[in-house]
């Protein structure tokens, strides 16, 4: 007997994110290299343009959100790829779940694995740099924000590239412009705190990023897929 | 009058070869004409002396960048919404030109910021924007030539134009947002421009001219790819051009 499930947005979203999620766990190894990635590059900075706190208190929080940004962006050539290469995109692609719901799921699982720590790190490191306890909330806060628009602007990019030439560059080339105005106003958000301005503004246009990205690229993501398997 | 009519590759193959050169016709005359006002008829600005009149191109090429980017996103979802080759084709046929309008613009740009702001390059928020716009062309067509099927690299490339054109707004309001050292635009809808009328004239014709020029290198362009992708067709091998080198 064989039972008929209907495919659901939610169902879609909790089958896509354990599963992926559950690989991420079983198989740590690439999570631990962008934590590994970020903290290493974080503290090349300092070695690179002297241990002097002031300068590093400044350029901190704008480092640190460069740094977030370059790990995340670290795991997007695989985000998909793997998927594609054995065949499994094609099978989800055909499940009965709309699209729209396990791409969210898959990019919400990529969050929890890149973005998520980074953030949860981040006021390890702006201790490294000295930043003051009120700045380093601010900034780990719009990391929480920022760095899921980011995972999913690369989710795009990732589906973008499936099946193109020179892989890993051109995402780079695709990815990073989009990352930029989050860029912005995720290390603009940090530096107004610590100048002693309100940090609302730039938190809310952050807030107003992820909530437009959340509603409008996952169906861009879906799309992406569907030219890739054409 | 049947609007799709020039939607297939073959009359619109035919429509632009016979535009294109009056477009290129267009363009000369109009840059002439609006240069020689640039250069000769306007006076010398009060502020700036001679070199303001970087304005006369600079300007065009910052407008035609961020429109042409408009266009192309335009061109891209219609392909996307009726499936149709041709919006792909010009799309793509966009891409470079935008690219080099955005590069122009950048560059004038640093030319006239450096005896004006002394200094080439400020991290201001529109220049910034600018630089991720040629950013962003160029992620365009690098994607267009990193997929080799035709018909999936137009579609994953409409998709990031659309995706892209988000910015494209971002750089119009930025001055708005960020209130950093370029100026707010000179030239408003709402209120009377102020700056002396022989400019503006100066301005509008290079404006136009940049126009031109972008139809013109884009009809010509679209050719080309037209040539390159329907090659198995039939009705290329009647082309007159094509039948004397007995292909």
């Amino acid at each position: 007997m064989t039972t008929v499930t209907l495919g659901s947005w939610p169902g879609g979203f909790a089958w896509a994110f354990s599963r992926d999620f559950r690989l991420a766990w079983r198989n740590p190894g690439e999570t631990v290299l962008v934590i590994a990635f970020f903290v290493l590059v974080a503290s090349l900075f300092p070695l690179g343009v002297g241990a002097d706190m002031r300068l590093l208190e400044r350029i901190g929080p704008g480092v640190i959100w460069v740094c977030a940004l370059l790990a995340a962006f670290l795991s997007l050539p695989t985000m998909f790829s793997t998927d594609y290469m054995d065949g499994s995109l094609e099978q989800m692609a055909l499940s009965s779940h709309p699209m729209v719901g396990w791409v969210s799921g898959k990019i919400a699982a990529h969050w929890i694995m890149t973005g998520l720590p980074l953030t949860v790190l981040s006021p390890l490191l702006a201790l490294q740099y000295g930043l003051q306890a009120d700045t380093l909330l601010v900034l780990a806060a719009a990391l929480a924000i920022g760095t899921p628009v980011l995972s999913l602007l690369g989710a795009a990019c990732s589906a973008l590239t499936l099946g193109a030439r020179g892989g890993g560059m051109l995402l780079a080339l695709l990815a990073l412009p989009l990352f930029v105005p989050i860029l912005i106003f995720g290390a603009g958000a940090a530096e107004a705190q610590a100048s002693g301005l309100s940090p609302s503004p730039h938190l809310s246009l952050l807030g107003a990023g992820l909530i437009v990205a959340a509603v409008g690229l996952p169906s861009a993501v879906g799309l992406a897929i569907r030219i890739a398997l054409d | 009058m049947n609007w799709f009519y020039f939607s297939s590759p073959a009359t619109f193959y035919r429509l632009a070869g016979w535009l294109a050169p009056w477009f290129f016709g267009v363009a000369a005359l109009l840059a002439a004409v609006g240069l020689y006002y640039g250069f000769i008829v306007a006076p010398t600005d009060a502020q700036q002396g001679e070199v303001y009149r970087v304005i006369f191109i600079h300007v065009p090429a910052a407008w035609m960048s961020m429109f042409l980017y408009f266009v192309m996103a335009a061109y891209s979802a219609a392909s996307l919404t009726f499936n149709t080759r041709l919006g792909a084709m010009m799309a793509r046929s966009l891409a470079p030109t935008g690219a080099l309008f955005t590069f122009v613009a950048l560059w004038t740009g640093a030319f006239w910021g450096r005896p004006t702001w002394g200094t080439y390059w400020a991290w201001d928020a529109r220049m910034t924007s600018e630089l991720i716009l040629l950013f962003l062309y160029l992620g365009v067509i690098a994607l267009r030539n990193a997929i080799d099927d035709p018909r999936r690299g137009d579609k994953a490339c409409a998709v990031l134009a659309l995706v892209g054109a988000v910015n494209v707004p971002i750089i119009y309001f930025s001055v708005k947002w960020w209130n950093t050292l370029h100026q707010g635009s000179t030239i408003s809808m709402t209120a009377a421009p102020r700056m002396a009328a022989i400019m503006l004239v100066g301005l509008v014709l290079m404006s136009l001219a940049a126009w031109a020029y972008a139809i013109a290198m884009t009809l010509a362009r679209v050719r080309a790819v037209i040539l390159e992708r329907e090659r198995g067709a039939v009705w290329i091998s009647y082309l007159p051009d094509l039948r004397l080198q007995g292909a």
